[in-house]
């Protein structure tokens, strides 16, 4: 029996959550759990709470059979899992601030998203409360040596980009320690769901971070199937492949440019820009919409595509693949960009497989974690892929695992363009489940987006309308390995890295 | 007359530079949207942003000293006068008997000291980070520079920039290894000093890779107007440098008559659009380098200096 499969069946099962088994536990398995998280036996797929309740996604190392613990805690508080296993601190920390439930000997109580502006404490607790007074200075994580000095990044930054802090400490260009201090972005996704229809909670989650809004989108939707028994037309499975494998091409499209950018190498930003333009192009013409938002819909596709739209992918595609080998072969062949690229901003194998780094910095370092491999969903089950994986864990193999991704995106895209199958491309809601009483079901998907892994966990309440959802993104599991990956490096050196991550902020801060 | 003509001659070069500085910047931004596929800025895009910058108003943070102020006008002032004693269109200028390449050397050196002061001025720690960087690098381009000059002044017996283009002129130079090792070292210090790429990269947003950003990036309004001015002559200044001792053909000597300084001012525009295409060209083709690959980078501009000027006392005929 598995681990994970042990644990669910110590506990009491919750029968309405599909399809990974939920169970209900107490303290002692919940600890036993956290142990096993912190020996590496299970990783850590989510953490997050509801009033009076807290959850624990896991998986087993092998990245097989998913599970959900559950954990009552009517006194709001919990055995903290983060004093064992780090990934989950801040993840503690963001249910402390949203709902209120506090981690018994966690190592860290510094509020994380709530920055006090808020105008009310711990949003998704029914019993609410005020804001209890300013803010507090935030504590940064101390360094202490001789002729150290911090250097203050953001939250506004020079560039158009996401708000976030980064508090350098540095000895001269060295740096000793940097901490993120994120939430800035914080909107209130999962408060504004909560009671919402599914349609509307299904908009939300496109939002949560614009450049997956299809990753989003779907593992909202195959959640709120899952929840309701609900299966998609072939049609729906096909249209949302290629949606998604779009976004990813167009997304890595845009960050190999961008990262050789930061390293002031124009060029590569240029080309790889009209070749992301293109995409972006073709997918409005196809889809409607430049990246798909809201198109990915509970039940199915919100559009079909007529041969015009299909027209337009194939030639875009044809465009890629006969420009992209050229901006390769520069990226290889440059040696002043590969000499910024390859050993800078090293994430040990290590440490990505224990924080369940998921997408390019997990496999840049060694974790084959591939959702759409490892719990396979329609249309890659019928799909021949590869998921590469490198070890060096540094800046170029980031870079070098998007490019085969492209390649590999591209394949996909030209295999699913072969065969499209024909039919509706959305479930008739009469002739599914969703017509019987869905109070109380309980749907979780997880999603291959381009950062990584997209979890959604939704429970369903009276007339189609959600009672509680919640979305963590892959970048939750990342921000923290960059932060270790620049201790050493110089100050100068992390832009590149930061961008090699390309963290979300709006996804983490939500 | 000829103290006449001289005085017009300088004063038009000073205008000249002052008036130019910012086409050429223009330029090169023109050429290096060109070539990444944008159609990019007017080319009197930076007139038109020092004449915004120049109407508005000051911010000034709480704790900046007079020297935070005063800064901006020394450089400017220092850079602008060694950017006049360097000929562009006319050999013989007025000042140049006064100054020569060790004074425009000591000139930059002196707008980048206050650059420097300014920069950690106001406290913040990316002007500390860029001051480190600069004075980092100033230490390593500015020998090799001098080493530079002292190899053209033993090849020219003069530190005289006139003189200097005069005998380059001469049939007298002939094809000298020196020279191409002083040219070599000449263009990666140009690079490095106006924080060009692959040492600086003048258009990024990213805060804590700047150096020549960093410095002014406390600075508005007219302040940075000056300061971006200065920086554009100081580009100007290191092209006309490099046309003038190197490809000295079309400068009018002195006391000519009135057809040569105006097919001098023809070719020195012809050299400017060469110069600044060739640097767009070159900065598009490389990354940025490392923060602390810039010693060797200007390592190599030192040593090539160096090795030029030992050639000069071990070849047969190279000191007369």
């Amino acid at each position: 029996m598995s681990v994970t499969a042990g644990l669910i069946a110590r506990g009491a099962r919750v029968e309405a959550c599909r399809p990974w088994p939920r169970s209900i536990v107490d303290a002692v398995v919940w600890r036993e759990a956290a142990g096993h998280l912190a020996r590496g036996a299970l990783i850590l797929t989510g953490l997050w709470g509801e009033p009076g309740r807290i959850h624990l996604a896991l998986i087993n190392a092998d990245y097989s059979q998913p599970a959900i613990l559950t954990l009552d805690c009517p006194d709001g508080r919990f055995p903290s899992v983060g004093q064992r296993h780090a990934p989950a601190i801040r993840l503690e920390r963001a249910v402390a601030d949203i709902v209120g439930l506090v981690a018994d000997d966690a190592p860290d109580t510094r509020p994380w998203l709530d920055h006090r502006r808020w105008g009310l404490a711990h949003p998704q607790n029914g019993s609410g409360g005020d804001a209890a007074g300013p803010a507090a200075p935030y504590r940064f994580l101390a360094a202490e040596g001789d002729s150290l000095h911090q250097i203050a990044v953001g939250p506004v930054h020079a560039g158009v980009i996401e708000p976030g802090h980064f508090r350098f400490t540095a000895n001269g260009e060295t740096i000793v320690r940097l901490e993120a201090r994120l939430g800035y972005v914080h909107r209130g996704l999962e408060s504004l769901a909560a009671g919402a229809a599914v349609e509307r909670a299904a908009a939300l989650a496109a939002r949560a971070s614009g450049d997956s809004t299809v990753a989003y989108s779907l593992a909202f939707a195959r959640a709120v199937e899952a929840a309701l028994g609900v299966e998609p037309p072939p049609r729906a499975h096909w249209l949302r492949g290629l949606m998604a494998e779009f976004e990813r091409l167009a997304n890595h499209l845009g960050d190999i440019g961008a990262v050789c950018n930061d390293a002031a190498f124009v060029l590569m930003l240029a080309h790889t820009g009209v070749l992301r333009e293109r995409v972006l192009r073709a997918c409005a013409v196809a889809f409607g919409h430049r990246l798909m938002m809201d198109r990915v819909v509970p039940g199915g596709a919100a559009v079909d595509l007529d041969p015009a739209g299909a027209a337009a992918l194939r030639a875009v595609v044809g465009e890629v693949r006969r420009r992209f080998p050229v901006l390769v072969a520069l990226y290889d062949e440059t040696t002043s960009l590969q000499d910024r690229t390859v050993g800078t901003g090293r994430v040990a194998p290590a440490l990505a497989r224990a924080f369940g780094a998921g997408g390019f910095v997990g496999r840049a370092s060694g974790r084959a974690f591939d959702t759409r491999r490892a719990l396979p969903y329609r249309p890659y089950t019928m799909l021949e892929f590869e998921t590469p994986v490198r070890e060096a864990g540094d800046v170029d193999a980031r870079l070098w695992i998007r490019i085969e991704e492209v390649r590999e995106s591209l394949n996909l895209i030209e295999q699913l363009l072969a065969d499209p199958p024909t039919g509706p491309c959305r479930a008739d809601p009469a002739a599914g489940g969703g017509t019987g009483d869905a109070k109380g079901a309980e749907g979780v998907a997880l999603v291959e987006g381009f950062r990584g892994d997209v979890l959604v966990w939704l429970r369903l309440g009276a007339d189609g309308r959600v009672d509680r959802c919640h979305l963590r993104d892959p970048s939750w599991f990342q921000w923290p390995l960059l932060e270790v990956c620049v201790e050493g490096a110089i100050v100068a050196d992390f832009p590149l890295c930061n961008k090699s991550f390309n963290c979300s902020y709006a996804g983490h801060d939500l | 007359m000829c103290l006449i003509r001289d005085l017009a001659i300088q004063g038009a070069q000073m205008l000249l530079v002052l008036a130019l500085a910012p086409l050429l910047t223009g330029w090169v931004r023109r050429v290096k949207a060109r070539l990444t596929r944008r159609r990019g800025p007017p080319l009197l895009q930076p007139y038109r942003d020092l004449w915004r910058l120049m109407r508005k108003e000051v911010v000034l943070a709480e704790n900046a000293s007079w020297l935070f102020r005063a800064a901006p006008y020394l450089i400017f002032a220092a850079t602008w006068v060694a950017a006049a004693l360097v000929p562009t269109f006319a050999t013989g200028l007025m000042f140049s008997w006064s100054a020569d390449l060790i004074a425009i050397i000591a000139l930059l050196g002196s707008a980048r000291f206050f650059l420097a002061l300014a920069g950690m001025d106001v406290g913040t720690a990316f002007g500390g980070i860029g001051s480190s960087r600069e004075v980092m690098i100033a230490s390593l381009a500015e020998p090799a520079m001098v080493m530079i000059v002292f190899s053209l002044a033993l090849l020219a017996h003069s530190t005289q920039l006139s003189t200097v283009a005069d005998f380059m002129r001469s049939p007298s130079v002939g094809l000298r290894v020196t020279l191409a090792m002083a040219l070599g070292a000449l263009l990666i210090v140009a690079v490095a000093e106006n924080g060009r790429v692959p040492v600086d990269n003048p258009a990024t947003h990213l805060e804590l890779t700047m150096v020549h950003e960093a410095m002014v990036l406390e600075y508005s309004g007219r302040h940075l107007a000056v300061l971006e001015l200065a920086n554009f002559l100081k580009l100007l200044l290191y092209m006309s440098l490099i046309a003038c001792v190197f490809v000295p053909w079309g400068l009018a000597p002195a006391g000519s008559g009135l057809l040569a300084p105006l097919l001098g001012l023809l070719a020195y525009g012809g050299k400017l659009a060469v110069g600044g295409t060739l640097l767009a060209v070159f900065e598009t083709s490389v990354a940025k380098m490392r923060v602390f690959r810039a010693p060797e980078y200007l390592g190599v501009a030192l040593m090539l200096a160096l090795l030029g000027t030992l050639l000069l006392f071990v070849s047969r005929g190279g000191l007369r």
